[in-house]
């Protein structure tokens, strides 16, 4: 803690006095909005990464501190880490513009990153070695951003209360699940699911089935951990969660006390969305070098077998294994989507309250 | 008898000259500074030019958005009066047994996060998301607004008239609501206004009930939306909101302030016997406390069963605490620094410019707490670069969000000092400043603490600037809250959510104490 913030904080007040009375005379004009990404890559792997990088991790510290001290200690470059919410960071670096003190924004999901890379924020990344070690399914079509792991929408189910458990969305309309169906209204991976329905089936084609599923008198749980928990103790039969809570549970309790089971939606059914989080390197950072060299680390080996074991997500990096018992991304065949357009998350909540599944 | 509805004697002494420079220029700093929030969300509104912001303004949902808010906030508002006000007349004039003890046990809900009450309540049984969940939360959460200066309003009021009419024959009912609660009634609407903006601006609970008002779709403008223009455009309807607010407060509150005189102090009364209504008075005050306090506390306790008994990571709460406190701390004092001129000014100036600067604090209060942030991130990176995401932006956001709390604390209890001690100080050789730092700041110290720990509470609960503008590596109570929070890992956040509540506890036992103790003084007096 600095000495005498008072004093500091007072002069602040008059610089910022002064500043305001200078704003009156001519609003400067937004200089944020540059509209492409910086062109050209550079390659880190040529220099030695120094100094210190600023990480906006929308991840939280829990979860990424072992790698950044890993990180540190292999390449001697400080890391700053601001963890917060992946839709606030983001809405920061859009306010920050080019000055943001960020060097690498690490998100939960895909929409944050598009939505920075939109405004031009984002470098772009090079092939070599980063962006080819993943699945073009899991990156940036324009190379801003790379995928660090994945998660997979399924059906977590009661295998008493659902023996035969729906195979696709469409199967979960049948009048047998009314009432036994579990969700979780807020939860940033279902409004994604719902996203990926919109761009897959139009809007047309979503709110139908929305409409039907709301029909079929959804139970709204808190957090997904609450619905997966609900389908265990048998409240009810069949929650839509991501895959990694059931592991969390059996992680938690061990497998002889979990009764729930997942269930893996047909190939190509929008019901089984592969989800990113993902890293990307700011245009505005001033140590792009080791920013890069940052990302680069997330996707080795040793990082991406850590994500697989510690969250039970799934590595991006070809050739890494998914823990045990999980089946490959590969045989799951999830539904074809740019990830990029994930990013009308707002538009889906309109949809979701306009059927009455997300407010009351 | 000293009591006095003082109907203009008193307002009728403030001046209405223009205040001297040494008060003028720091309130004018403190309002510019206030207003910082304003200046980022015009330019971020206007973005796109006026066609595209109106167009974006007017629209239906816009007006359902506004209807929507202003429906829970005045029910809120409405509940917390009737809850606050009942329970200050239990503890300043009934007879129930364990007053001293509910005098600050009722101020405690205050230490109480909304987003905590409002997941405990949700945990426990999902259906009751929704309005009334909402206006449940909002309720058991702020009600200490009203009640803490209507409690210190009524250790004020001199209990004579209300003799006067017991013996007219006034039953004590009438005499309670239509005496002496009428006479807190600037207490009362003070902290209505601070509830009434608490509710619109409030992210924990509506978002945790999934109530769909402004503070919901504006944080989901940002964080869903990536639109930062629609959030701005919003908000700038919510500043709408507080401006009508904080204008009708003012006209309410009129000329009407209850206050003594002078002369001596109000001596205090003989409790009224409850009786009969002893029962409902006990049951009102278990329901309160049980919903409010002790619902909460003990759903957080549970929580550190969830998973059996992990290791509490002692060394990270120990630092989460100290870190929570010395941020609370610079921001109550920073705050308490900046408020005092405005709070001056306010209570003893009269006119055009002293109630302007005074509402220009006020303004920003509506405005839910990314917004401010978001404000203070883009103020900080344009203007104060070198301590952006340093402990001088962070203080100064928090001056921004919690100044009401304190203007409002600092003008009533500059108020309560009678103006007459200062011109027998100024008659005795003392210049006018001298006089109000040397005999009305000290006399109205109990009121300015009391609002200090306010803020001081106030900071400790914040989340959304604290996460955005925090010096990296500094972690709250809060903020390890929410980290272990979104992983769903409530065994790993239970002992943060409990040392939150615990040392939360004290400023609030400060604030009750401070006000008690004010009542004491009082009561040893004979009018």
């Amino acid at each position: 803690m600095s000495h005498r913030p008072s004093a500091r904080a007072a002069a602040a007040v008059f610089a910022l006095l002064a500043a305001a009375l200078a704003a009156c005379g001519g609003s400067s004009s937004s200089e944020s909005n540059s509209a492409s990404a910086t062109a050209s890559t550079i390659d880190d792997t040529a220099a030695t990464p120094t100094g210190t990088i600023t990480v906006y991790s929308g991840r939280t510290e829990k979860l990424v501190k072992p790698v950044i001290d890993r990180f540190t200690a292999a390449t001697g470059v400080t890391v700053e880490l601001r963890a917060g919410d992946s839709g606030a960071l983001a809405a920061q670096i859009l306010t920050e513009g080019k000055a943001s003190p960020a060097d690498v924004f690490f998100s939960q999901d895909a929409g944050a990153l598009g939505a920075v890379a939109d405004a031009g924020l984002l470098r772009t990344l090079p092939a070599k070695g980063l962006l080819d070690v993943v699945d073009p399914a899991y990156r940036a079509t324009d190379g801003t951003w790379v995928g660090t792991s994945g998660r997979v929408r399924v059906l977590v189910v009661n295998p008493t209360l659902a023996p035969n458990p729906p195979k696709t969305i469409d199967d979960l309309l049948a009048p047998a699940w009314k009432g036994r169906l579990g969700y979780a209204p807020t939860n940033a991976s279902w409004q994604s699911f719902v996203t990926a329905l919109r761009v897959l089936r139009g809007e047309e084609g979503a709110k139908t089935w929305l409409t039907a599923f709301a029909a079929q008198q959804p139970k709204a749980y808190e957090k997904n951990g609450a619905v997966r928990d609900a389908v265990d103790k048998g409240e009810i039969a069949i929650g839509l969660v991501n895959h990694y809570y059931l592991y969390e549970k059996i992680a938690a309790g061990g497998a002889a006390k979990v009764v729930a089971k997942n269930v893996y939606l047909a190939p190509g059914d929008p019901g089984g969305l592969v989800n990113v989080a993902g890293a990307a390197v700011l245009a505005s950072s001033d140590n792009a070098v080791a920013a890069q060299a940052f990302v680069r680390f997330l996707l080795n080996e040793e990082s991406q077998s850590y994500f697989a074991t510690t969250t039970f997500e799934y590595p991006l990096r070809t050739g890494v294994p998914q823990a045990s018992d999980l089946p490959t991304l590969a045989s799951l065949r999830p539904p074809k989507i740019d990830l990029a357009d994930l990013e009308s998350i707002e538009k889906t909540q309109e949809l979701l309250a306009s059927v009455g599944l997300l407010t009351k | 008898m000293t009591t006095a509805v003082a109907t203009g004697s008193r307002a009728r002494r403030r001046r209405v000259e223009l205040p001297p420079w040494q008060l003028l220029g720091p309130t004018v700093v403190v309002a510019l500074v206030a207003l910082a929030p304003i200046w980022y969300l015009v330019d971020q509104a206007l973005d796109r030019g006026w066609g595209p912001a109106i167009e974006e303004v007017a629209q239906r949902r816009t007006v359902d958005l506004v209807v929507r808010s202003t429906a829970l906030a005045g029910f809120v508002t409405l509940a917390t009066v009737l809850v606050g006000a009942a329970a200050a007349w239990i503890v300043a004039r009934s007879d129930l047994p364990g007053r001293r003890v509910l005098r600050v046990a009722f101020a405690m809900p205050l230490a109480v996060p909304s987003y905590l009450s409002a997941f405990a309540w949700v945990s426990w049984d999902p259906s009751i998301a929704g309005f009334w969940g909402a206006a449940l939360v909002l309720v058991a959460t702020s009600y200490p607004y009203v009640y803490l200066p209507v409690v210190a309003a009524l250790g004020r009021i001199d209990p004579a008239q209300e003799e006067i009419a017991r013996s007219l024959g006034w039953g004590e009912g009438r005499i309670a609501v239509g005496l002496t609660l009428r006479q807190a009634r600037p207490a009362v609407l003070a902290g209505a206004l601070l509830v009434a903006q608490y509710a619109y601006m409030d992210f924990g609970a509506v978002a945790t009930m999934r109530y769909e008002a402004f503070t919901w779709v504006v944080y989901g403008a940002y964080r869903a939306g990536f639109n930062p223009t629609r959030a701005a455009l919003l908000s700038v309807v919510l500043v709408a909101v507080s401006i009508v607010l904080v204008t009708a407060e003012g006209i309410a509150r009129g000329r009407v302030d209850a206050s003594r005189v002078g002369g001596g102090a109000a001596r205090r009364g003989r409790p009224v016997r409850l009786g009969r209504a002893t029962g409902p008075a006990a049951v009102f005050v278990v329901v309160v406390l049980g919903v409010a306090l002790a619902f909460p506390v003990v759903s957080v306790v549970s929580w550190s069963l969830w998973r059996g008994g992990e290791a509490v990571a002692f060394g990270e709460v120990f630092s989460a605490l100290w870190a929570t406190v010395g941020v609370s701390a610079i921001a109550a004092l920073v705050t308490a620094v900046a408020a005092l001129p405005v709070g001056l000014l306010a209570s003893r100036y009269r006119g055009w410019i002293a109630r302007r600067l005074e509402q220009a604090t006020y303004v920003a209060h509506t405005l839910p707490g990314v917004v401010l942030a978001i404000s203070m991130v883009y103020v900080g990176v344009r203007l104060l670069r070198p301590v952006y995401q340093e402990l001088p932006v962070l203080a100064l956001a928090y001056v921004v969000a919690f100044l009401p709390l304190l203007v409002g604390s600092v003008r009533a209890a500059i108020e309560a000092v009678p103006e007459r001690l200062e011109d027998i100080a100024r008659s005795l050789g003392t210049s006018r400043s001298g006089a109000w730092w040397r005999v009305t700041l000290p006399a109205a110290r109990p009121g300015i603490a009391a609002g200090t720990a306010l803020v001081f509470l106030a900071t400790m609960k914040e989340l959304p600037i604290t996460l955005l503008l925090r010096p990296t590596g500094t972690e709250t109570l809060a903020t390890r809250l929410w980290g272990h929070t979104t992983l769903s890992d409530y065994s790993a956040a239970a002992p943060f959510a409990l040392t939150l509540l615990v040392v939360a506890a004290v400023p609030t036992a400060l604030l009750s104490g401070l006000l008690l103790v004010r009542g004491r003084e009082d009561g040893g007096h004979v009018g």
